[in-house]
């Protein structure tokens, strides 16, 4: 067959491939999991469940945000909460976490102070240790000033089997607040932005709203927190694993109004930006109500909403827009913003 | 039902009193495209009226040739190219910004020309080049750009001149009659700019109804609502519906320095042809900020894309999905054409929105 056009292929990775999206997708597929085949792996959730006695999950993340301190939050506490609400999206109570972090030559001894004792309060609000850890130096340029890795174990919680494949026909789907302001919060203050607003990044250890959670209702069948990617992709994600439809009702997701200005400023569209302190909860719609309860009683749970529904079929994630029209949300194409976590 | 869904079920409602006749009315900006498609208005709208899309996505219309042309700017040793995030991913003929990055090209995705006057101040001994494409709404703030860069006294920023006018591309297609049109759903951040006078020849010498319309879903139901009303008052004229943006004469304040600083020239629009006088080039006084002359590269001989239609969608002749390659070889990850990497293209917007 001729080619359609002489394009060269991609043989590069390109930024497009960290995105959280298809493209990140791919490369998981075509390049990790042709050599890591196991049971614990394949899900694909956030924190895989280990085949031991005790119900453990245990999970691994790196963070490159740029800047390293942003408003609402720094590489520390984001190194911290994340990987603790990973965890949690298996219905594991963070337990113990590990820290590997490379530095650039050159980078100030205070700088790396003060993200460690942001990352000590971080652990504390969340209630883990960080138990163990590693530090490279690099020469200036083989890093860029910063990255960090953490990895954590937690216990799951009694009772709870919750996975991306659990969504039901006849569950609702829940959204623990608004969407987008990590994003957002980070593109304001990228150079050439500096978008002036109160925007602060929802980064925070999901450790006390969890507990609430699990405490309240019974029956959870999927937490996922929609970091890359944003809502669109993540809820795409468990659309497929659980072979459902997902309705979701645009006038219901809560979106502040300064994301949404922003949005619109620079063309991006908040249902694929990236969050850091929410989560997407389905389950059963008798348990709605108690779950809605526990965590509007908490302030990191306080604009929850639910925003939408699940059918058997069509397969895939559906939008009824705000004048009635109805249309498929995809995953995330391409690269939405390099670097946010 | 709330607010919003109400107003459009009465809006729907006049639409489908008047849309007796099969009508086809062309959204000529890409962000229109865009809102349709986000909103689902297609599928609402009556099945006698069919939506076409316009040239009226700047990334589109440029063609391979200056794309090629930029890549060749960009991978000059000491160059910073600086450009909106849009063109990155636009295959020219064998290569794209985002491939040159990732071999090493120095290329800056910037939100305002006023950024690479930015970037050439803090790096005076580099070449620093903007690429200049766009319509009415963004040619005006790099003609600001060029008259700070000329006060200021910076010789190391260039633009590529890619811009183009609207107004001469909606009266080419008309002229042309090769796609029946009959109405205009005109842009509205175009219109800020030239204001409403600019479309009144085409009424006039055409008897073809425009509408400036606005970007919320309800404004664009309301937008076909007056267009289908002026077909059956059989009274074509320019109305400006996106009134708390637009007024007949534009801003004025805008179009002194587009005259300042541009000229008008002949332009080639990719996959439609060269359309006179709807482009704009420096003129004689501010000829040193031209990147063409700057950069004195072979003029590139383009290859076009096989099998890719969207020379056809964009001149309201086809839709996307008629397209072979739509969705299967030709999607946002690995574009084919121009339509589908920009975000206001209509492949993407048809792909992104599932309109299949």
């Amino acid at each position: 067959m001729q080619p359609i056009t002489n394009m060269e292929r991609p043989e590069k990775i390109l930024l497009s491939h960290g995105s959280g999206g298809r493209a990140s997708r791919r490369l998981i597929e075509e390049v990790f999991l042709k050599n890591f085949t196991n049971p614990q792996l394949a899900p694909l959730d956030d924190s895989a469940e280990l085949p031991l006695k005790e119900r453990l999950a245990f999970t691994t993340d790196s963070y490159v945000v740029k800047p390293l301190f942003f408003p609402g939050g720094d590489i520390g506490r984001l190194s911290i909460s994340g990987t603790v609400n990973d965890l949690w999206m298996k219905g594991a109570k963070p337990l113990f976490l590990s820290a590997s972090f490379i530095i650039e030559e050159g980078l100030e001894w205070e700088l790396l102070r003060r993200v460690a004792a942001s990352m000590a309060s971080t652990a504390k609000e969340a209630g883990v240790e960080v138990v163990c850890g590693d530090t490279k130096v690099v020469e200036k340029g083989g890093a860029d000033r910063l990255f960090i890795t953490t990895a954590g174990v937690g216990r799951i919680w009694s009772g709870v089997e919750v996975s991306g494949a659990g969504a039901k026909p006849g569950d609702v789907v829940i959204c623990s607040g608004t969407i987008g302001d990590h994003g957002m919060a980070i593109l304001s203050r990228r150079e050439g932005i500096e978008i002036k607003s109160p925007l602060k990044s929802d980064c925070a250890p999901l450790t006390p709203l969890m507990e609430r959670l699990l405490k309240e209702t019974t029956g959870v069948h999927s937490l996922r927190d929609p970091t890359r990617g944003g809502l669109a992709t993540t809820l795409n994600e468990i659309a497929h694993s659980s072979k459902v439809g997902i309705f979701l009702k645009e006038e219901e997701i809560p979106v502040r109004e300064e994301v949404r200005g922003i949005c619109e400023l620079l063309g991006f569209d908040p249902l694929y930006v990236a969050n850091e302190g929410k989560f997407i909860l389905i389950l059963p719609a008798e348990e709605a109500q108690r779950a809605l309860r526990a965590l509007r009683s908490h302030p990191l749970g306080r604009d929850a909403q639910v925003i939408g529904w699940v059918e058997e079929e069509p397969e895939g994630v559906f939008l009824k827009t705000r004048i009635g029209g109805t249309r498929p949300l995809l995953m995330l194409e391409g690269e939405q913003l390099p670097r946010i976590c | 039902m709330r607010n919003e869904s109400r107003l459009a079920q009465g809006l729907l409602h006049k639409i489908e009193e008047l849309a007796t006749e099969e009508t086809n009315l062309m959204e000529v900006c890409g962000t229109h495209t865009m809102a349709i498609s986000s909103s689902g208005i297609r599928k609402m709208i009556p099945r006698t009226l069919r939506l076409l899309s316009g040239p009226g996505c700047p990334v589109c219309v440029t063609p391979a040739e200056d794309i090629d042309w930029i890549i060749e700017i960009a991978r000059l040793p000491g160059v910073i190219l600086a450009t909106f995030g849009d063109m990155v991913k636009v295959p020219g003929s064998a290569s794209s910004l985002e491939a040159e990055m990732a071999k090493g090209a120095e290329v800056k995705v910037v939100y305002s020309p006023l950024d690479a006057l930015q970037i050439a101040e803090r790096n005076p001994k580099r070449r620093v080049c903007f690429v200049g494409v766009g319509f009415e709404t963004t040619s005006p703030t790099v003609a600001s750009t060029i008259l700070l860069a000329k006060k200021r006294g910076v010789r190391n920023l260039f633009i590529y001149p890619g811009f183009k006018l609207i107004p001469p591309a909606m009266g080419f297609l008309s002229e042309k009659k090769e796609a029946k049109i009959d109405g205009f759903i005109c842009p509205g951040h175009v219109s800020v700019i030239i204001g409403s006078r600019p479309y009144e020849f085409i009424p006039k010498r055409f008897g073809i109804p425009c509408v400036i319309t606005g970007f919320e879903p309800l404004d664009v139901l309301q937008g076909i609502w007056m267009l289908l009303l002026q077909r059956a008052n059989n009274h074509p004229r320019v109305e400006i519906q996106y009134r708390r943006g637009v007024t007949e004469e534009g801003n004025p304040c805008a179009l002194a320095s587009l005259e300042r600083v541009f000229v008008r020239c002949d332009s080639q629009w990719r996959g439609i042809g060269v359309i006179p006088s709807s482009g704009l080039g420096l003129n004689q006084e501010f000829a040193d900020y031209d990147a063409k002359r700057a950069f004195d590269l072979p003029k590139p001989k383009p290859l076009e894309p096989r099998g890719c239609i969207c020379g056809p969608i964009m001149m309201g002749l086809k839709v996307p999905p008629d397209c072979s390659l739509f969705g299967e070889r030709c999607t946002p990850q690995t574009p084919v054409g121009p339509c589908m990497v920009s975000s206001e293209g209509a492949c993407a917007a048809y792909y992104k929105y599932g309109e299949t």
